[in-house]
């Protein structure tokens, strides 16, 4: 009996626990999804006590929502949109071999992504000069100020996690990045482009749901 | 390794879906829906959410694996969701001495 190696196999190379290099992508993509899905209640956690509050407190939630910037808002989820399509892209060049079409596609999802982030600074200090960071220089008009920084709470720390999990994609396309430069992605090897897109698509459905949770709470 | 490849205009179809979706969202806001517009708010960023699953991250041409998973994370989140609400909800339904 041969011993099996990393390439005893015929086709892609893949490591000996795999049957082949399908069954080894197909792996990773389930673990990657496993994370994801772990993630989903990382938020959820947040947003439950989001939830419960908005339930008990549905007029301090309206008067602090509309303290939020709605066009810088709307803005950033048409950018992170817009990077997620970038981001497809690049998978889609790992996948057919487009070196090109990869550095060109990972530029623009770091660019988008960056902007995103710029927006944000842009909003939180916002928060800061208008006194609506918690704490004590919160200052909110009306019987609601105290649930009013409740609200403001939420929005910091939901945002703020959102905001966290965006620099650490950032991070991981700054790497895929350099792979793309030194042609390590190719049709054969694409998991890790295909991997760090999931995560960075997850990362924009979480603001898919952000957006009208904290904007557009009871505006007409 | 054979993963499918989703034709680039796809890609392009699905963004200008969901910016369209996002422009409705914001128009829907503006209107005076009453209770309904925390219903039509989230069932928007539902079909979008969907949409990015679907297409941009793969699900439509994944193993049935992956969307079994992953109905399994959302069923998770409603049951955190369901079991903290019926208790806040309940609260005052049964008047009990001493209160």
């Amino acid at each position: 009996m041969t011993p099996t190696s990393a390439t005893s196999h015929q086709g892609e190379p893949h490591a000996h626990q795999f049957v082949d290099a399908a069954q080894q992508a197909h792996a990773a993509t389930l673990g990657m999804w496993a994370f994801l899905i772990t993630e989903i209640l990382f938020f959820g956690g947040l947003l439950t006590a989001y939830a419960v509050y908005r339930w008990m407190y549905p007029e301090a939630w309206a008067d602090a929502s509309s303290e939020l910037d709605l066009g810088l808002g709307a803005f950033n989820t048409a950018v992170l949109i817009g990077s997620s399509l970038t981001m497809a892209l690049a998978v889609h060049g790992a996948q057919t071999g487009s070196r090109r079409e990869q550095i060109s596609m990972l530029l623009m999802t770091i660019l988008l992504g960056g902007v995103f982030l710029g927006v944000k600074v842009v909003e939180y200090s916002q928060k800061f000069e208008h006194h609506l960071v918690p704490g004590a220089h919160f200052r909110f008009p009306g019987a609601e100020a105290p649930h009013a920084e409740l609200f403001f709470g939420m929005y910091f720390g939901l945002t703020g996690l959102h905001a966290a999990h965006m620099i650490v994609g950032l991070g991981l396309l700054l790497w895929l990045l350099a792979g793309a430069l030194r042609g390590r992605w190719t049709p054969d090897y694409a998991t890790p482009v295909e991997n760090v897109g999931l995560y960075w698509h997850f990362v924009d459905i979480v603001w898919i749901f952000l957006f009208p949770l904290l904007y557009l709470v009871h505006r007409h | 390794m054979s993963a499918h490849v989703v034709p680039r205009r796809i890609y392009f179809t699905v963004f200008t879906l969901l910016m369209v979706l996002t422009f409705a969202t914001v128009q829907a806001s503006n209107l005076d829906l009453g209770r309904w517009a925390l219903v039509v708010a989230l069932v928007i960023a539902c079909v979008k959410a969907t949409m990015v699953m679907l297409w941009f991250m793969h699900v439509k041409y994944s193993s049935r694996l992956i969307p079994l998973g992953l109905v399994g994370g959302f069923v998770w989140l409603m049951l955190l969701l369901g079991i903290v609400f019926s208790d806040y909800l309940s609260r005052g339904w049964v008047p009990y001495p001493g209160k």
